[in-house]
């Protein structure tokens, strides 16, 4: 077939750690193309080649019959590649019309933007995807929807051939993403490719035509909607069998009720206005209950309702057998509740601060009196947490940043032991750190629930879960779905967990 | 990820280079101030006399006070517009308190309520833009320059647009006293440094200051009350501008709403920015700060003393500010 776009061989390092190793991509022309795969499969570095921002390190990208080199995302654009951003580019105070035409205006005398001109143009981009709106109203009044459908109607203007949609319906709601799907569908329809990156599979089979699954760096799979299914996407995305997966049903996962400590903590249906919809968990003590599910099936955000960061708009939650009202982090870390953060840079470290301040902020409180830091007992908590837990760091007052990911998980880590919380979250705790810190990580996890703690433990990582959880609490769109008991789950069974739920909504 | 590039930041800023950049970097406030000095010693007329570091002692003051509380609300990425304005504010209250019937009456409990109500009132408008940036997310700009524009209004309609003068050798001591030979308001804002430093070092305060500004997200997550903080941080800094506002009418013995503390927000921010704070927030340097005003002032001194316009002295300072801009960034990479 005939390809608009064509990658090939890609190959692409990040400081010697392999992102995409021979992955491959190919768009016709009209085409809806779907991008899948898990966190890390590297989707978003292929789209980052393809549009400039990073350099490829080996490979063939042609775009249009022509090798493409494209050096910048200003060159792609000219090109003929536009990018939907989830986070767009366009700038809300000024009018819609000012938006699409930006860097574009029609002019008048060579100099005076002729608006006129510049608003009929506007409107008629618009009615073809059948928006009709004030387009001299301020972009911003509008729902994020519409916003997304501008950004795409500039691209349209722009004579756009390709148009990348990154999670374009993560925040539309179900009649924006009608709109949208007309969107797309009209795109295909005058002849341009849409390459569409989704985590909701249920979408795909509605608007697109083919599917490219990456997993590891590397394409594993291109198939086409019509004649593929959900578990066959699913199977791709984690690298199973079908039949496997398959094969099974949920009956022989159930594990007997094995007693362990008190309740520690229950939830009972809770939601968050984000994407959490109906939440139901209970931990005991000296158990590490994992929380599983694909990308955006509302894990952090139940890890997030647990440590009060997000409000409750439904259900309850117990603690210690008493009802219990989430205030936030700081309510939560004095009824010892502590959570590590999932993304270690932008919720965790304090880049400036030493090791020794990292580790203690959660601590704070408790260490001092009147106010003042009690410094010496400070030293004495940090020096036996790096002991402890073998932070490699030349002195506790080294800035954090100067550690490697490994060693910043640990003192992060540290920053929740030492408040000792008899709840811990822990959101994804060896995720980028290397092999041995991560077995340490591990180590440490388990340790300290066997001293009578609980552990929520969120993972996208399936051998952490099916090795490190005691339980494992299935989430899918904002549910809890299923329960696993240990001993007895393996990789496939919770495979089979995630994707048979997928398999039966769908049919 | 970055391990490549900070090991090279690392090799860098242990390169031994005498004129490096790491070396500016940590040490280009004291050579500046080495360099002014010298420069000083040996072209402007007299000034190796005590009556020049007497002059100039007095009049730091006020700018490393004001600057101190600056640097505060810039560790939390913030800023205060209207430290000039609280100053005014505060400086008017003052005599308003000691002239009046009550204080005519009673001139003790006159003159200590002539300190606490300013300074009460100070610390009411740190509160007010506290408040304002960080339940109404308004940004820190924008509501110091609220402020900004009317706390001097409230002074001058206070005082009917009048100059005050007084005679009030209890009140003056505040600006003209001396404590072992020095003038008063430089011993003030020693201590006041010291105890700010104190708090920045050693309090759960200083600490959480600190992780607001370095990140804020993080130190919400880890239990930070990043409100109250950011709250304290203003009070503290407009409470220091009333000290500022109270010495300026001591020295003059006269209060005058319209000048009192005007372009102060711009001298203090420069001594902040020159001492080391990072606009970004995180670093709370408050002997860089007092650093900061003690070249700010001997920079305006060195000028006047050489007989350099005034507005020429302004486009120095300009130049002051770009040179520390440039070595900050030069931090950052």
């Amino acid at each position: 077939m005939h390809s608009l776009l064509s990658m090939k061989g890609i190959d692409k390092a990040f400081s010697s750690v392999p992102a995409l190793r021979q992955a491959h991509l190919e768009v016709a022309p009209g085409e809806v193309h779907a991008l899948i795969g898990q966190n890390g499969a590297g989707k978003s570095t292929m789209i980052k080649i393809l549009t400039g921002v990073y350099r490829r390190d080996g490979g063939d990208v042609r775009f249009d019959d022509k090798p493409a080199d494209i050096s910048n995302p200003g060159q792609a654009q000219k090109s003929g590649i536009a990018t939907i951003y989830q986070e767009l580019n366009l700038v809300p105070l000024r009018s819609v019309t000012e938006n699409v035409v930006m860097g574009y205006e029609p002019r008048r005398l060579g100099m005076l933007i002729d608006w006129r001109t510049a608003h009929r143009r506007t409107r008629e981009i618009l009615a073809r995807f059948g928006i009709d709106i004030d387009v001299r109203a301020p972009l911003g009044s509008y729902s994020t929807a519409i916003r997304q459908l501008v950004a795409i109607a500039r691209a349209v203007s722009l004579d756009a051939k390709l148009v990348i949609m990154d999670e374009p319906t993560s925040s539309l709601d179900d009649r924006e993403v009608e709109v949208l799907f007309g969107v797309v569908r009209e795109l295909k329809n005058s002849g341009v490719s849409v390459l569409y990156v989704s985590h909701f599979l249920d979408e795909l089979f509605q608007i697109c035509d083919r599917v490219t699954t990456m997993r590891d760096g590397q394409t594993v799979a291109v198939r086409s909607i019509a004649e593929t299914s959900k578990l066959e996407l699913i199977a791709d995305m984690l690298g199973r069998n079908v039949e496997d997966i398959e094969a099974a049903g949920m009956t022989d996962l159930g594990g007997g009720e094995k007693q362990l400590g008190d309740v520690l903590l229950e939830a009972d249906g809770i939601a968050t206005g984000r994407r959490l919809f109906e939440f139901d968990l209970s931990v005991r003590r000296g158990e590490i209950v994992g929380l599983g599910g694909l990308l955006g099936s509302g894990r952090t955000e139940a890890g997030r309702a647990l440590f009060g960061v997000d409000a409750l708009t439904a259900g309850e939650i117990r603690l210690k057998g008493k009802r219990w009202a989430p205030t936030g982090p700081a309510g939560a870390i004095g009824d010892r509740i502590g959570m590590l953060t999932e993304d270690r840079k932008a919720e965790g470290i304090v880049p400036d601060m030493s090791v020794r301040e990292n580790m203690t902020l959660a601590l704070l409180p408790r260490l001092s009196r009147n106010g003042q830091i009690q410094t010496g007992r400070e030293r004495q908590i940090v020096e036996e947490y790096i002991k402890a837990l073998g932070i490699k760091t030349s002195n506790m007052d080294q800035p954090i940043r100067e550690l490697s990911g490994g060693n910043q998980q640990k003192v992060l880590l540290a920053r929740w032991l030492a408040t000792e919380p008899e709840l811990l979250i822990l959101d994804e705790p060896t995720r980028g750190v290397d092999v041995g810190a991560k077995l340490e990580i591990q180590a440490i996890i388990r340790q300290y629930v066997d001293r009578g703690f609980g552990v929520v433990l969120i993972s996208s990582e399936f051998e952490e879960l099916v090795e490190g959880a005691d339980r494992i609490v299935v989430l899918q769109d904002g549910h809890s779905v299923a329960t696993l008991e240990n001993p007895g789950i393996t990789e496939d069974a919770l495979v089979k967990a995630i994707a048979h739920h997928h398999t039966g909504e769908h049919a | 990820m970055s391990d490549g590039s900070l090991s090279n930041g690392k090799a860098v800023s242990r390169a031994p280079a005498p004129l490096s950049l790491g070396t500016l970097r940590n040490h280009g406030g004291l050579i500046a101030l080495v360099l002014i000095l010298a420069f000083n010693a040996l072209f402007t007329p007299n000034f190796l006399q005590v009556q020049t570091l007497f002059v100039n002692i007095s009049q730091v003051a006020t700018i490393a006070i004001v600057a101190i509380g600056m640097t505060l609300v810039i560790a939390t990425a913030g800023i205060d517009l209207s430290v000039g304005a609280v100053m005014a504010l505060a400086g008017a209250l003052a005599p308003l308190i000691f002239l009046s019937d009550f204080g005519q009456a009673y001139p003790a409990l006159g003159i200590a309520a002539a300190f606490v109500l300013p300074l009460l009132a100070a610390s009411l408008c740190g509160l007010f833009n506290g408040i304002m940036i960080s339940y109404l997310n308004v940004q820190p700009i924008i509501a110091t320059l609220i402020l900004f524009i009317s706390g001097r209004g409230i002074a001058q309609v206070l005082t009917n647009g009048n100059l005050q003068t007084f005679s009030n050798p209890y009140f003056s001591y505040l600006g003209t006293g001396k404590i072992l030979g020095l003038p008063f308001q430089g011993w003030l804002a020693l201590v006041l440094a010291l105890a700010v430093y104190w708090l920045v070092s050693r309090t759960i305060f200083g600490r959480y200051l600190l992780a607001v500004g370095g990140n804020e997200r993080a130190a919400r997550l880890a239990g930070a009350p990043v409100r109250m903080v950011k709250i304290g941080a203003y009070v503290l800094c407009a409470f220091l501008s009333g000290i500022a506002g109270l010495i300026v009418v001591a020295i003059n013995s006269a209060s005058d709403a319209a000048r009192n503390g005007n372009l102060m927000e711009l001298d203090a921010i420069a001594a902040a920015v020159v001492g080391g704070a990072l606009l970004q927030g995180g670093r709370a340097p408050i002997f860089g700060a007092i650093l900061g005003a003690v070249i700010i002032q001997l920079v305006k001194y060195t000028l006047l003393a050489n007989g350099v316009e005034d507005e020429v002295a302004l486009i120095a300072k300009a130049a002051i500010i770009v040179l520390a801009v440039y070595i900050q960034q030069a931090r950052k990479e």
